[in-house]
């Protein structure tokens, strides 16, 4: 694994600086936890001050110091996409390898359930459970609701990995030594497909955070944890642009193309070293 | 081709399955919600002074008998079905008694128009521009172009098109930033109308065209790449072909179909792109109608809109699907 990592930082332009911006992610995440003020709190500091050496990113019309609540933003943000990804993954997995392995009727249910949550129009619907559970959307069941809904397209990616691996003579080996299909999934098929789950595991963050920055900013989520659509949503709320109060939109603003390009720089350089045609077109091959 | 019609039926099963699976999700969703829809409505008579104890109960009593409230859940699922299979999607609550499908209608044509409009141009765009930056390699400007495409793709679509109102509405202020026309302006069709329309859509177009460009070209520049290592590309060009044509007819020709399907999945999302679109660039489409619905609590309207963006997607898909065996016969109707 480490081996990996070196040699994609050290042959892939793309991996090591999606690398770094992830690196500075990081760091900010763990400033986070050194925040002298509580998530929460408002109106603790004077409202409305520009950045200066006492408060580096100005504060909010809330009086909320923005770089904390950045920091503490971000934090929640991107633990949301990885939970998200987490749970989606792990039903992607099992749909994928089961439907790949057992073909025939099980396979042809599984796909149809697939391609069913494939086309359901997935912004509606999160609307739609946000008008059902009005108070009770906290951040954990938008998380299950989330991944309930980004599973099917990596799904389909790891069942035609899968299909090919069940002709492979190792996979007719272990079936012949009688080792039962749950350990032939888990112990000879899993390792083939899982730096595929890793590259998707970006692009489901992707997805994921995207999705929690447009409905957050639109106010369809639990408006008080502070996360980076939050921000944005409390910045328009007092219409922080029109009232000169700038770096309140711009600091969020700021640090989710940073993040998206963090993720999107690893997820495509991870796709380039799974696919070894694109690799030989990088070295001249 | 024999097969064809079975694998017609079988794909039209499978359309069948998504519409009924997508439809009672989003029945058991919106009836298992803990607001009552007649309540609410009393509520918001009884605040514009009505207050007769008599009166308000009558209205509940007419008002859950319209709404098709009464009985099990599982009466009100048949009812909804035998309801919805005749196109009568009820009465709207924050507008009644306007049916549901009236005020549906009069929103989807400015949604379908910016949509679809925009969909293709950003498929044609990122094709044409994926093929050419996939078969000329060493272009330093095909290049440049893709790679600010494929970097604006993945920026959260709200922050992108934040932006462009912040450039376009108040650093450089030339295009109209919100809604779909001019406001009290004469909806008589005319020349000087359908100009305010087209102008009122650059933006929210412009920003759906930039941030779906890079997708498209993606898949299409890694779609001709593979392709220009198969034999038959090689002995073309060995063979002395013009370079004009062997990129059209030989490569783009066969990439073309694995984006066509793509097409239809796009033309399906349009249901989910539109509603931030519409909301941010305030549209008068079927996405900012959903958003004032939810506000409002117009339970049938939000039950209405769902249904038609199911059946819609799940349509979409399914005619591509259909359609492309018959554009391409290497594809095997399996």
């Amino acid at each position: 694994m480490f081996t990996i990592i070196r040699d994609l930082a050290r042959q892939n332009v793309e991996f090591l600086s999606g690398l770094l911006l992830f690196a500075v992610i990081v760091g900010l995440i763990v400033v986070s936890y050194f925040s002298p003020y509580g998530p929460t709190d408002i109106y603790l500091l004077p409202p409305d001050m520009p950045p200066d050496s006492q408060y580096w990113l100005g504060t909010t019309s809330r009086g909320q110091d923005v770089f904390w609540q950045l920091a503490t933003a971000l934090r929640n943000t991107l633990y949301f996409g990885i939970g998200v990804a987490f749970l989606s993954r792990i039903i992607s997995l099992v749909v994928g390898l089961v439907a790949g392995y057992a073909g025939g009727a099980v396979d042809r249910v599984l796909m149809a359930i697939n391609d069913s949550v494939m086309v359901i129009p997935q912004f509606p619907l999160l609307i739609l459970f946000y008008f059902v559970l009005k108070d009770s959307m906290t951040w954990s069941v938008l998380i299950v609701v989330m991944a309930s809904l980004g599973w099917s397209y990596d799904a389909r990616l790891i069942r035609s990995v899968a299909i090919s691996l069940k002709t492979r003579p190792f996979t007719t080996q272990s079936v012949y030594s009688g080792m039962s299909m749950r350990k032939i999934l888990v112990e000879e098929h899993l390792p083939y497909v899982l730096p595929i789950v890793f590259a998707t595991t970006m692009n489901n963050m992707i997805w994921s955070i995207g999705m929690e920055i447009t409905l957050s900013v639109l106010g369809f989520t639990d408006i008080e944890t502070p996360t980076m659509g939050m921000m944005i949503y409390w910045a328009n709320a007092h219409s922080a642009l029109i009232a000169g109060t700038w770096w309140w939109v711009a600091a969020p603003v700021a640090v989710i193309v940073l993040l998206f390009l963090a993720l999107f720089l690893l997820s495509m350089s991870m796709n380039e070293y799974n696919d070894p045609r694109s690799r030989l077109n990088r070295m001249g091959g | 081709m024999a097969s064809y019609p079975v694998f017609l039926l079988r794909r039209f099963g499978q359309f069948l399955l998504v519409v009924f699976i997508g439809i009672s999700a989003t029945f058991f969703v919106t009836h298992l919600t803990p607001i009552d829809p007649v309540e609410e409505s009393i509520g918001s008579i009884q605040q514009m002074g009505q207050s007769d104890p008599r009166a308000v109960e009558l209205m509940r009593q007419s008002l859950r008998a319209l709404y098709g409230l009464e009985g099990s859940i599982w009466q009100q699922y048949l009812h909804f079905w035998g309801r919805l299979a005749t196109g009568d999607l009820g009465p709207s609550l924050s507008a009644f008694p306007t049916p549901v499908s009236t005020i549906i209608l009069r929103s989807l044509p400015w949604t379908i128009g910016l949509m679809t409009v925009s969909t293709l141009i950003t498929f044609i765009l990122g094709n044409i521009v994926g093929a050419l930056a996939g078969y000329y390699r060493k272009n330093m400007a095909l290049k440049a172009v893709s790679l600010i495409f494929i970097a604006m793709q993945p920026i959260p679509y709200y922050i992108f098109a934040f932006v462009l109102i912040i450039l376009f509405g108040y650093v450089w202020p030339i295009l109209p930033i919100n809604g779909g026309y001019e406001m009290n302006t004469n909806l008589n069709l005319s020349l000087a109308l359908i100009l305010d329309i087209l102008k009122h859509s650059i933006l929210p177009a412009l920003s759906l065209i930039l941030v779906g460009t890079g997708s498209w070209l993606i898949g299409m520049r890694a779609l001709v790449s593979n392709i220009i290592t198969e034999d038959y590309v090689v002995f073309a060009e060995l063979g002395g072909v013009q370079k004009r044509r062997i990129l059209r007819s030989y490569i783009a020709r066969n990439a073309m179909v694995p984006q066509f399907t793509g097409l239809a999945m796009s033309l399906g999302a349009i249901f989910n792109g539109t509603v931030i679109t519409e909301i941010v660039f305030g549209y008068p489409g079927i996405g900012n109608l959903l958003i004032s619905a939810v506000h409002a609590g117009d339970y049938s309207l939000v039950l209405g809109l769902s249904a038609l963006s199911i059946v819609g997607v799940a349509a979409a898909v399914f005619i591509i699907d259909v359609l492309s065996p018959l554009i391409d016969p290497r594809i095997k109707v399996e």
